[in-house]
């Protein structure tokens, strides 16, 4: 039962189409993916009321597929997290691993997989956000290529960085769901054409010989020693069947994190705006004029978000522009060439997915910094507009770790059959 | 810590920048908190400038008259409204 893992903030059964690909499998939804007539509170209390009149163009596409929505997954307060302690309705917890987190933010969507309280899932990736769960759930996530699936519906957290992607069981499955919501949509002007005609299921045929497996030296440094064996008998495993892995340099990656943040904090301060109880959010009453009861209905924000709004203001202020954003955004075009020149004489890259097991309850709270430092290996992959997939890579202390295949934009294909070798 | 990072005065003042109500313990915890964070991005510093190609395209589309929300569905999740209106505090 959900109430074991605390998976769902609300359990509503949302019957799909009769027929389609999907028509016999559940789907848990996370809860910033909205939902006609069903609430979307995206784990704050802010929205705790809120239920959207319309569709997320994905969610239109998983019940024209005929698929059962059974839930809206916990989450990250607006996707802020790294481990699904943030949300308003409480924490979830690790089905693979008691007393870990899921990951975040879209823990309960992976953790919904992983206790088989849904057979698939959607979660969202601004940072790491699908893989980040996958690897502590010991399932399969895809963050897809920038403009392949549409945000129409996604509550915004950072525009530039995010994309809805599929959580499950095993590659095929994942690939499955990425077919279903993939392609162009006129309500989201940043979608692209490729994707529209997909059949990324039939790419997870586990043959991986001849391709050039790129290992980023500075994505593996920084792991623990466990989560560093658990990927070098996954890259021994792959030689044997045929793969080439070569060691290659991202020096950029070392600038990811605090461009990432400062971008996504920036784009935060002004998406969280809309929130201001007037025309949606709760009121925090009518006393004083605007600017008062607009601060007093956000005392409702929780505190990672209350963070990033004034971190992002602070940094897009007056003054501060070029110090911060502007050298970010520098950051950013950096990542990206470098990605490209990688993808120049590799086929596909490497890495650990997270650099540490799954966090005990409890353990990174206290420290932002160190939580953000976690997503060190994800957050690149945002920043540069490209695809990835986490894939199981057995356990270390009892909790599973995963391993992240990088692929050049819209390379869905080649990363979902690298990742399905190791199912073999 | 960075020269640059802000007291306890100059949350409160992107707080109220941002219309974020903070409790006192919140200012404090932030004031130290910022000081790292921010200690952190100024690593920024060290990123050389790079040539950005972007190639980017419009997607403009013709501004024809589309289906959308119903007055009634817009207003559905105002805490308050008026003759077919959201209502909201005094801006001054």
């Amino acid at each position: 039962m959900s109430a074991d893992y605390n998976v769902f903030i609300t359990e509503e059964t949302i019957e799909g189409a009769a027929d389609g690909p999907l028509a016999d499998s559940t789907v848990a939804v996370k809860d910033n993916i909205s939902t006609e007539g069903v609430r979307t509170t995206c784990g704050s209390e802010m929205l705790d009321d809120y239920v959207p009149p319309y569709d997320a163009t994905v969610v239109e596409r998983l019940k024209d597929a005929g698929a059962t929505i059974v839930g809206k997954a916990n989450m990250d307060e607006f996707g802020m997290g790294s481990t699904t302690e943030t949300s308003a309705f409480g924490p979830t917890e690790n089905p693979a691993a008691p007393g870990r987190v899921p990951g975040g933010s879209s823990g309960g969507s992976a953790a919904a997989v992983a206790a088989e309280e849904a057979d698939l899932a959607l979660g969202s990736d601004t940072g790491g956000s699908v893989r980040n769960p996958a690897a502590f759930c010991g399932v399969v996530g895809i963050k897809p290529t920038y403009g392949l699936v549409s945000r129409y519906g996604l509550v915004a957290y950072a525009n530039s960085l995010e994309q809805i992607g599929p959580l499950a069981p095993t590659v095929e499955e994942a690939a499955a769901l990425l077919d279903v919501i993939s392609g162009p949509d006129d309500h989201d002007a940043t979608t692209r054409e490729e994707g529209e005609e997909s059949d990324y299921a039939s790419a997870a045929t586990g043959d991986v010989e001849g391709t050039t497996i790129g290992v980023p030296t500075e994505l593996v440094e920084g792991a623990d020693e466990g989560v560093r064996e658990r990927f070098e008998e996954t890259l021994d495993d792959l030689r044997e069947r045929g793969a080439t892995v070569e060691e290659v340099s991202l020096p950029s990656v070392e600038h990811a994190v605090e461009a990432y943040y400062v971008i996504a904090m920036s784009e935060a301060s002004s998406n969280l705006a809309r929130f201001d109880g007037v025309r949606y959010g709760n009121s925090g009453g009518f006393d004083g004029n605007w600017n008062e009861t607009f601060s007093k209905s956000r005392e409702a924000f929780g505190e990672e978000v209350k963070r990033r709004i004034l971190l992002g203001t602070y940094a897009l202020s007056a003054g501060y522009h070029d110090k911060y954003y502007k050298q970010a955004q520098d950051a950013r075009a950096w990542v990206k060439q470098d990605f490209d020149e990688a993808f120049e004489s590799v086929d596909v890259l490497a890495s650990p997915t997270m650099p540490t097991p799954p966090f005990e309850v409890g353990d990174s709270l206290d420290d932002p910094l160190q939580m953000y430092l976690a997503d060190a290996n994800t957050v690149p992959v945002n920043l540069a507009d490209l695809p990835a997939i986490s894939v199981p890579a057995g356990e270390v202390d009892g909790g599973p770790v995963g391993i992240q295949f990088i692929g050049p934009a819209f390379g869905e294909e080649e990363i979902i059959r690298v990742g399905s070798a190791l199912e073999e | 810590m960075s020269d640059t990072s802000p007291g306890p005065e100059e949350v409160r003042h992107v707080a109220d920048l941002a219309r974020v109500g903070l409790d006192d313990e919140e200012v404090e915890r932030f004031t130290d908190q910022f000081a790292d964070i921010l200690d952190y991005f100024e690593t920024l510093e060290e990123v050389p400038e790079v040539e950005r190609d972007a190639d980017l395209v419009n997607v403009m589309r013709e501004d024809e008259v589309r289906d959308s929300l119903t007055q009634e569905e817009a207003l559905a999740n105002a805490a308050e409204t008026e003759d077919g209106y959201f209502k909201g505090p005094n801006v001054s």
